[in-house]
C-alpha cells in the first residue's frame, strides 16, 4: 500500500541495519518515548536488526497505561450511574481499576460507549439531550486539540449535558523527569513523531542542551525508526546532544499553530499523577476556569477520590525504563490480557501487551 | 495465565467467579477468551468424542453414511451491508461450516428470533435473501422456528441454522491430521468482511466501498476433493479471523505453524482501514474465506483449483507446518524478523492513536 510499503521494505531495513552495525562503537542506550513506536519495534522485530550494544529502553508513552488507577475509578463510578452514556476511546474499556473495568461496567448495564472521536461524544451529547453524555479524555499532545475541539464545540451549542472527565498529559515534563531521576540510563531519545506533528520541537532544545542528550524526532513504521536510531547512535558517537528531525513528511519545527491555539483556548497546564510514576509537576492538561462548567469531576462530585495503586504491578518501572515488561514476576504469569494488573498489558501501546503479544516465548524475548 | 487442572464434573461454575463473574462482550469476541468460556464451560459440560475433535461440523455416522451436522447463530448489525445481509450470511455460514468437514451440505434448519416491532418488509427482504442463497448453494431449508421477543428485547432479528451434509469420500479432515510439511492455503483476501460491517457501522467513508466477502466455499472445497487434493484440515476464517483459525489448528493438533506476513493478501482498502482504527487485519473476520492444510506435493494443484474457482483469485500459500511441535503460530515480519501470531483477548478495541 502507497505511504506504507515503502516504510516497510525489508532490505531497506537491513541497509540502516547495516549502517547502524558500522558506526556503533560503544554501548548505548536509547528510549522511545511512544508505545506505537515500541509495538512497531516488537511487531517488525526492529531490535533483533540492531546490534548488541544498542539497547531500545521502552518508554512512558502510552497515554491509556499512564492514566492514574484515581482516574479510572472516577470514569468507572460515573459510567455506573443511570442517566450516564460514557464515552471513551476503544483502548480504555479493559484497563483495571481498583475493582473492575469498563467493559464490565457495560455488562452491568452501564451505557459504555465506543467512540473514535471526541467530536463523536457531542453529537451523542445533541441526540440524547434527556441524558448526560460523559467523555473520557485521555491521551497526549497528539489527542488534545480533538478533546479541546470538542469541548469547544459543546460551549459553542451550549451543551449543558456534556462533560470530560479529563487526564491529558505532556511529554517534554516526563522526559525531564525521567532525565532528573538518579536511576537514568538514558542517552538519546526517539521523541514521538505525532506528538511533535502538534506540538513542534522548539520545547526539546532546552532539554538536549540542558541533560546533554541527543532527541530525533521520530516516526512509526520500521524505516523511520530504524533511521530515527540511526541518528541518534551518529549524534552519540560523534558526541553531539541535538535536535534533529526524522519524521519530516510530518512534523515541522514549529507544529500545528491552529491545533495548538485551540489547546490554549481550552486548557490549562496542571500537575498530573502518571500510574506507577507519580505525580510529574505541570505535566497534564486541565480545563481552563472559561470551561470549566464541563469538567465531569466536579459535575459528578468525585475530584477527591484518592487511591493507592497496587503493588504487585510493576508497570511504573517499565513505564520508565527500568525493567523490560518480562522481567516482571507478574507477567505472563498473574498478570495476562484477559486477567490484566495494569493499564501496560492491555493497552494497543502498552509495553507489556506488545511483549505477550509478540514475544512470549522465552527463546523470542532472549533473542535480545 | 495459572495452569488450569482438567476440569472434572461437579457443580460448581467452571468459570471461578474471581475472573468474571458476567458475561462481556469479549467472551463471544472469537478471541481467547471466548475460546476458554467453550472449553471451560461448554466442552466440559457436554463433552463426548465427536464434539471433542472440535470441528466446524461434527462428522458422525449414520447406517453407513457419514454425515455432518453444525449449527451457528448470526446477530450481525447492520442487518444489510455491502456485499450481503444477515439472510445470506446465514445460509453462507452454516454452508461453510459443513464444507469445512469436506461435507457436501444438504439440508438446513433455520430459527428466527425477531423484535417486536420490525418492519415486515424488512423480514420479508431477509427471508427473500435467505432463499435465493439456498438456492445458489444448492441447499434447502427443511425446518424452521419462529419467535417474537418484546421490544427492546431482541436487535431486530436474530438467526440461527443448523445444517447437515453428507460425506462423499475416505479422506480425513481434522485438525489433528495436520502434518509437519503441510503447505498453509488462504482461499484468498482476508480481513474484508468485519471491515465492511465496521466502515458502515462507523460512517467511514473511502474511495471506493469495502464489500463483504460473504460467500458459499463448498464448491471450491469439493472441487479440492474431487481432484483428489490430499487435505489434512480445513478451517473458515471468521470471528477472530486468520490468526484466531491458526491458533485453534496449532493448539488442536499440537504444531507449530510458520506463516510469512507478506504471502498473507490484504486488499489495499482494507489495510487502510484498518491502519486508520488500528486493526489487525489478521484478526478481522472473513465470511467467505478458509484456511487448507494441504500436502506439500498438491499445494500446487490445490492452488490452480482454488484460483480458478468465482471469488478464488487471490488464493495463495501464506506458510508451512513445521516439525516442532509447539502449538504456537510464529510470523516472519515485513522486515524478516520472527514473532508470535497472537490470538486477540477479547475484540479488537479500536486504539486511542
Amino acid at each position: 500500500m502507497k505511504f506504507l510499503d515503502e516504510y516497510r521494505d525489508g532490505e531497506l531495513a537491513q541497509q540502516f541495519a547495516r549502517e547502524i552495525h558500522r558506526i556503533t562503537t560503544k554501548p548505548w542506550n536509547i528510549m522511545e518515548i511512544c508505545g506505537g513506536q515500541t509495538h512497531a519495534i516488537v511487531k517488525f522485530g526492529i531490535d533483533e536488526l540492531l546490534p548488541k550494544k544498542i539497547t531500545l529502553i521502552h518508554g512512558p508513552g502510552c497515554p491509556v497505561c499512564v492514566t492514574p488507577l484515581e482516574m479510572i475509578d472516577k470514569a468507572l463510578e460515573i459510567a455506573a450511574r443511570p442517566n450516564v452514556i460514557f464515552a471513551s476511546f476503544g483502548d480504555m474499556l479493559r484497563v483495571p481499576g481498583s475493582t473492575t473495568d469498563l467493559l464490565s461496567v457495560k455488562a452491568s448495564g452501564g451505557d459504555v460507549r465506543i467512540v473514535y472521536s471526541p467530536l463523536d461524544a457531542v453529537k451523542l451529547a445533541e441526540q440524547n439531550p434527556a441524558k448526560e453524555i460523559v467523555f473520557f479524555g485521555v491521551g497526549f499532545e497528539t489527542t488534545a486539540p480533538a478533546t479541546a475541539l470538542a469541548i469547544y464545540q459543546a460551549a459553542q451549542k451550549k451543551l449543558r449535558n456534556f462533560s470530560m472527565l479529563i487526564s491529558h498529559v505532556l511529554v517534554p515534563p516526563a522526559m525531564e523527569a525521567l532525565l532528573s531521576s538518579p536511576n537514568c540510563r538514558v542517552q538519546g531519545f526517539l521523541a514521538a513523531g505525532h506528538v511533535c506533528a502538534v506540538m513542534g520541537y522548539e520545547e526539546y532544545f532546552s532539554i538536549a542542551k540542558k541533560y546533554r542528550v541527543p532527541i530525533v524526532v521520530t516516526g512509526f513504521e520500521p524505516l523511520d525508526i530504524l533511521q530515527g536510531v540511526l541518528m541518534t547512535v551518529q549524534q552519540l558517537e560523534s558526541g553531539r546532544a541535538e535536535v534533529e528531525n526524522q519524521y519530516s513528511r510530518a512534523v515541522r519545527r514549529e507544529g500545528n499553530q491552529p491545533a495548538q491555539d485551540l489547546i490554549q483556548e481550552v486548557f490549562r497546564v496542571v500537575p498530573r499523577k502518571w500510574r506507577g510514576v507519580g505525580e510529574i509537576p505541570q505535566s497534564g492538561l486541565g480545563l481552563g476556569d472559561k470551561y470549566a462548567e464541563f469538567d465531569a469531576e466536579k459535575k459528578f462530585g468525585v475530584a477527591h477520590h484518592h487511591v493507592e495503586e497496587s503493588a504487585d504491578c510493576q508497570s511504573g518501572l517499565v513505564l520508565q525504563g527500568q525493567i523490560k515488561p518480562h522481567e516482571c514476576p507478574a507477567f505472563g504469569a498473574k498478570c495476562t490480557p484477559e486477567h490484566p494488573l495494569g493499564a501496560t498489558m492491555v493497552s494497543s501501546e502498552g509495553a507489556c501487551a506488545a511483549y505477550y503479544r509478540y514475544r512470549r516465548m522465552p527463546d523470542l524475548i532472549g533473542a535480545k | 495465565m495459572s495452569a488450569q487442572k482438567p476440569i472434572e464434573f461437579s457443580g460448581a461454575c467452571p468459570i471461578p467467579i474471581s475472573q468474571y463473574p458476567q458475561v462481556l462482550m469479549a467472551h463471544g469476541g472469537g478471541g481467547r477468551l471466548m475460546h476458554q468460556l467453550i472449553g471451560k464451560m461448554f466442552l466440559a459440560a457436554f463433552h463426548n468424542p465427536l464434539l471433542d475433535t472440535q470441528h466446524d461440523a461434527a462428522v458422525a455416522e449414520l447406517t453407513g453414511k457419514k454425515i455432518a451436522f453444525t449449527t451457528d447463530s448470526y446477530v450481525v448489525r447492520p442487518m444489510f451491508f455491502p456485499g450481503g445481509d444477515i439472510g445470506s450470511m446465514a445460509v453462507h455460514g452454516t454452508v461453510n461450516d459443513l464444507a469445512m468437514a469436506g461435507a457436501r451440505p444438504l439440508y438446513l434448519s433455520s430459527a428466527f428470533i425477531i423484535e417486536e416491532g420490525l418492519p415486515m418488509e424488512t423480514l420479508w427482504k431477509i427471508v427473500c435473501s435467505m432463499r435465493d442463497a439456498a438456492k445458489k448453494c444448492g441447499v434447502q431449508i427443511i425446518t424452521g422456528d419462529t419467535k417474537v421477543v418484546d421490544k427492546g428485547k431482541g436487535d431486530g432479528v436474530f438467526i440461527n441454522t443448523a445444517g447437515i451434509g453428507v460425506i462423499e469420500h475416505e479422506q480425513k479432515i481434522a485438525p489433528q491430521n495436520v502434518r509437519a510439511g503441510d503447505a498453509i492455503l488462504v482461499s484468498g483476501d482476508v480481513g474484508r468482511h468485519g471491515m465492511a460491517i465496521m466502515a458502515v457501522r462507523e460512517g467511514l467513508e473511502f474511495e471506493s466501498k469495502i464489500e463483504s466477502d460473504s460467500a458459499p466455499v463448498h464448491e471450491a472445497v469439493l472441487k479440492l476433493l474431487k481432484a483428489g487434493i490430499e487435505i489434512h484440515c480445513l478451517r473458515d476464517l471468521t470471528r477472530g479471523g486468520l490468526t484466531s483459525a491458526l491458533n485453534e489448528i496449532a493448539e488442536a493438533a499440537n504444531r507449530t505453524l510458520l506463516v510469512d506476513e507478506k504471502l498473507i493478501p490484504v486488499r489495499e482498502d482494507v489495510q487502510a482501514a484498518c491502519e486508520i482504527l488500528g486493526l489487525d487485519p489478521f484478526q478481522v473476520a472473513c465470511e467467505g474465506r478458509f484456511a487448507a492444510f494441504i500436502a506439500a506435493n498438491d499445494s500446487e494443484r490445490a492452488l490452480k483449483i482454488l484460483r480458478a474457482n468465482p471469488g478464488g483469485i487471490g488464493a495463495c500459500v501464506i506458510g508451512k507446518v513445521s516439525e516442532e511441535r509447539s502449538a504456537d503460530v510464529f510470523l516472519k515480519s515485513a522486515i524478516g524478523a520472527r514473532r508470535i501470531l497472537d490470538m486477540a483477548s477479547g475484540e479488537q478495541l479500536p486504539r486511542i492513536c
